[in-house]
């Protein structure tokens, strides 16, 4: 398997709380892998990880092939998104500043960045007449949007979301879903999403990493899931979240 | 774009603003003007009075004056003239064997002056009074009791005394005097010598001590207690001069020896404080025909010139706290003992008073009696509010904003400069504006080391118990804090972006 991100007996611990045992995991090119298991089982943990906002107690990560130091991790956070539940917005930049920040910080051509923008505009569905609105003036919907946007602005090669989604409400989160399964799809987009919902995570991921108090349990399709437990844990989560399909 | 282009032109342009803003204060600062000779004073009445004569005369002789009247103290005007921030200031015999040169076995003018010349100082002959130390008690009471000499003091322990805060510390002063006279009053306290008057007219107090040519004396109605066991040394007025300065505005100075006895000199004193005007009586000394035609600079240009030397001691210091205040502020947010040393240091320096930290800035070199050392005093109290604030206002940023900073791949200084500053700015300006307003106050000061500003009408007029006098700096001390708070209201929506604002 062609693995863009890979990590090797990565273990991370707060104190004596284990946030997350020694783990292996591979995260393929070109697909959507899904984190999701209960609050505090290590999965937003496994991604700050990654972007650098942790370092792990031991084990290594590799990015395309080589490892992640203190020394390579600023760079190679340019080519990495990251997105998180309340979006991270600068509040003293309008919509538009906060997505060209990091182009606008490396000197690209202004009409490059006109361009890559109105592109964003099309994929996020964001309308080119809010850019110039801040931050509190916009929807949690549209925050998440340019969250978004400023995440891909410098095309990333992969994208971490952590609950993108969770802040909003049903109506704007199906939208944004749809939207985002899109922008995975048409981009090839290597992603990495967190979240605790497994229709989501159904919906959305090419391949679910279910996750349980700092170990990996179990890897799979939601099929491969359901037909094929790897413990009790599994089923257990599975069910509590069947909800209303089987009301 | 074009908006991104147009704050950043935007910023560009207020940011060269505040830094051209100092640098047009110290350029129109009148200390680069053409050495003039420089008079100081002490700030009491008498001492106020004869810088103006001496002012006058060396005038007449044709020389340009720079007056500098109402220094803090004994030490703070002779520093100043040991450092050449003066010319001349009028001083007592007394005052230089005892607290200057501390040699009290030294009696004639001659040996004075030989211990003098060493330190390059030179002396005028005496002016021809002798305003020695005496205790002064109302008349009423000193008849009721009968007190006529100091020595009857030690039969009344009862009686209350209040006494000056030099004369209380002076070598030649309460305690060398308490021992000679064995005086044990049960009740001895400072207070300020214009308000100790009051205290004495109020019956708080029933002695005081005084300047025998003290025009309080006579207008109270007081009695001066005969020094019988002749404790007191001899106070006779010179002027103590730099050995350096012109001959010719030495002479026009030598000119004034023996014209002024403890009479007129009374009499001269008494004309100032009933008139509250210094050179008023100044003309007396000179005759009026001489003496009208010069009654000072007009109010209108004082004013300017206060307000100007206010503004550029407030200014110049507010730019040094904000230059040292936000680095030391964006290194005290990241905490530790680092960060809290910085917040301790920054917090006790606020603790001083005005007056102890100036007199623990004039024994350093670079600073002595000089606006170095009033701008430096203000830099430190203006440090605390600019550190303070730029520290909380970095550490109450938002984690996710933070994170999303360093997640984006921005380098430590781009997040402080483009993020994190941006953020915490409105609190950062409001810290700003606090020292600001706190350094328009405390500048007055400055008058104490002869710096000038707003602080000298404030000081002469707290001598003469005259308040139009010191309501003339405090006014507009006060309009300049209400105009410095206005302005920066008006900065914060030019600097604070908008996005924080709604």
């Amino acid at each position: 398997m062609d693995s863009l991100v890979q990590l090797t007996g990565v273990s991370k611990s707060y104190g004596a709380a284990v946030a997350l045992h020694p783990t292996d995991l591979d995260f393929a090119r070109g697909k959507t892998t899904v984190l999701i298991g209960p609050s505090g089982c290590g999965k937003s943990t496994l991604l700050r990880l990654i972007i650098g906002l942790l370092a792990p107690d031991s084990g290594t990560i590799q990015f395309d092939g080589a490892p992640i130091t203190p020394v390579n991790i600023p760079a190679l956070r340019r080519r990495i998104g990251y997105v998180i539940q309340d979006g991270g917005l600068f509040p003293h930049l309008t919509a538009r500043r906060n997505v060209l920040l990091m182009p606008a910080h490396l000197k690209r051509p202004a009409a490059e960045m006109d361009r890559r923008l109105a592109e964003l505009c099309a994929l996020t569905r964001f309308p080119q007449t809010a850019l110039d609105r801040y931050p509190i003036e916009l929807s949690g919907g549209q925050r998440q949007r340019i969250s978004l946007m400023r995440a891909l602005a410098l095309s990333p090669e992969l994208l971490l979301l952590d609950e993108p989604l969770g802040a909003l409400d049903p109506l704007v989160r199906a939208s944004l879903q749809k939207d985002l399964k899109e922008i995975f799809g048409g981009l090839k987009q290597t992603a990495i999403l967190v979240t605790h919902d497994l229709a989501e995570a159904a919906y959305l991921g090419d391949e679910i990493v279910l996750m349980n108090e700092g170990r990996v349990v179990q890897i799979g399709t939601l099929e491969d899931l359901r037909t094929k437990p790897a413990s009790d844990f599994v089923t257990e989560f599975i069910n509590a979240q069947r909800g209303l399909a089987l009301i | 774009m074009k908006r991104i282009r147009k704050t950043g032109k935007q910023e560009k342009l207020i940011r060269n603003f505040l830094f051209c803003f100092p640098a047009f204060l110290i350029l129109t600062s009148p200390l680069s003007a053409a050495e003039p000779i420089v008079v100081g004073s002490k700030k009491f009445t008498e001492s106020y009075v004869l810088g103006e004569i001496a002012k006058r005369a060396i005038e007449n002789a044709g020389f340009q004056i720079d007056f500098r009247p109402g220094m803090g103290g004994t030490i703070i005007v002779w520093e100043a003239l040991r450092t050449g921030r003066i010319t001349l200031y009028p001083d007592y015999t007394g005052t230089i064997v005892e607290e200057i040169l501390k040699r009290p076995e030294l009696k004639s003018e001659d040996a004075i002056r030989n211990a003098l010349a060493p330190l390059g100082v030179g002396m005028t002959g005496t002016l021809g009074f002798n305003n020695t130390w005496a205790l002064v008690m109302r008349r009423a009471s000193a008849e009721a009791a009968h007190i006529r000499t100091i020595s009857d003091l030690r039969a009344h322990p009862e009686l209350h005394f209040g006494l000056t805060h030099e004369f209380l510390d002076r070598r030649d002063g309460w305690p060398p005097l308490a021992q000679r006279y064995r005086l044990l009053p049960q009740d001895v306290r400072g207070i300020d010598h214009a308000l100790g008057y009051e205290a004495l007219a109020r019956n708080e107090i029933d002695v005081k001590d005084a300047y025998s040519t003290d025009a309080k004396i006579a207008q109270n109605d007081l009695v001066t207690l005969a020094d019988d066991l002749e404790f007191f040394p001899q106070y006779k007025a010179v002027f103590l001069y730099r050995l350096d300065a012109p001959p010719k505005a030495i002479a026009a100075l030598r000119k004034l020896e023996g014209t002024l006895d403890e009479q007129r000199m009374r009499r001269l004193n008494a004309e100032a404080e009933q008139t509250k005007d210094y050179a008023r009586a100044a003309n007396l000394y000179f005759g009026n025909a001489e003496g009208t035609a010069k009654s000072g600079e007009a109010f209108s240009h004082k004013l300017m010139r206060w307000t100007l030397r206010h503004l550029q001691l407030a200014g110049i210091s507010l730019l040094l706290s904000i230059v040292v205040g936000i680095p030391l502020g964006i290194i005290a947010s990241r905490g530790g003992w680092i960060g809290h040393t910085i917040l301790a240091v920054t917090s006790t320096v606020q603790t001083i008073p005005s007056l102890a930290l100036l007199a623990l800035l004039i024994p350093i070199p670079f600073f002595g009696i000089s606006p170095r050392t009033a701008i430096a005093a203000l830099f430190l109290y203006g440090l605390l509010p600019i550190v303070r604030n730029t520290s909380t206002g970095l550490q109450d940023i938002a984690q996710p904003v933070r994170e999303s900073a360093i997640a984006l791949g921005l380098e430590p200084s781009a997040r402080l400069w483009k993020i994190y500053l941006p953020i915490a700015s409105r609190t950062i300006l409001g810290g700003i504006k606090t020292s600001a307003v706190i350094n328009i106050g405390t500048a007055t000061l400055a008058a104490l080391i002869g710096a000038g500003g707003l602080g000298e009408p404030i000081l002469s007029g707290l001598n003469l118990n005259d308040h139009a006098t010191i309501l003339q700096g405090a006014i507009p001390a006060a309009v300049l804090a209400l105009l410095v708070q206005w302005s920066f209201d008006l900065l914060d929506r030019v600097l604070i972006p908008k996005g924080l604002r709604l």
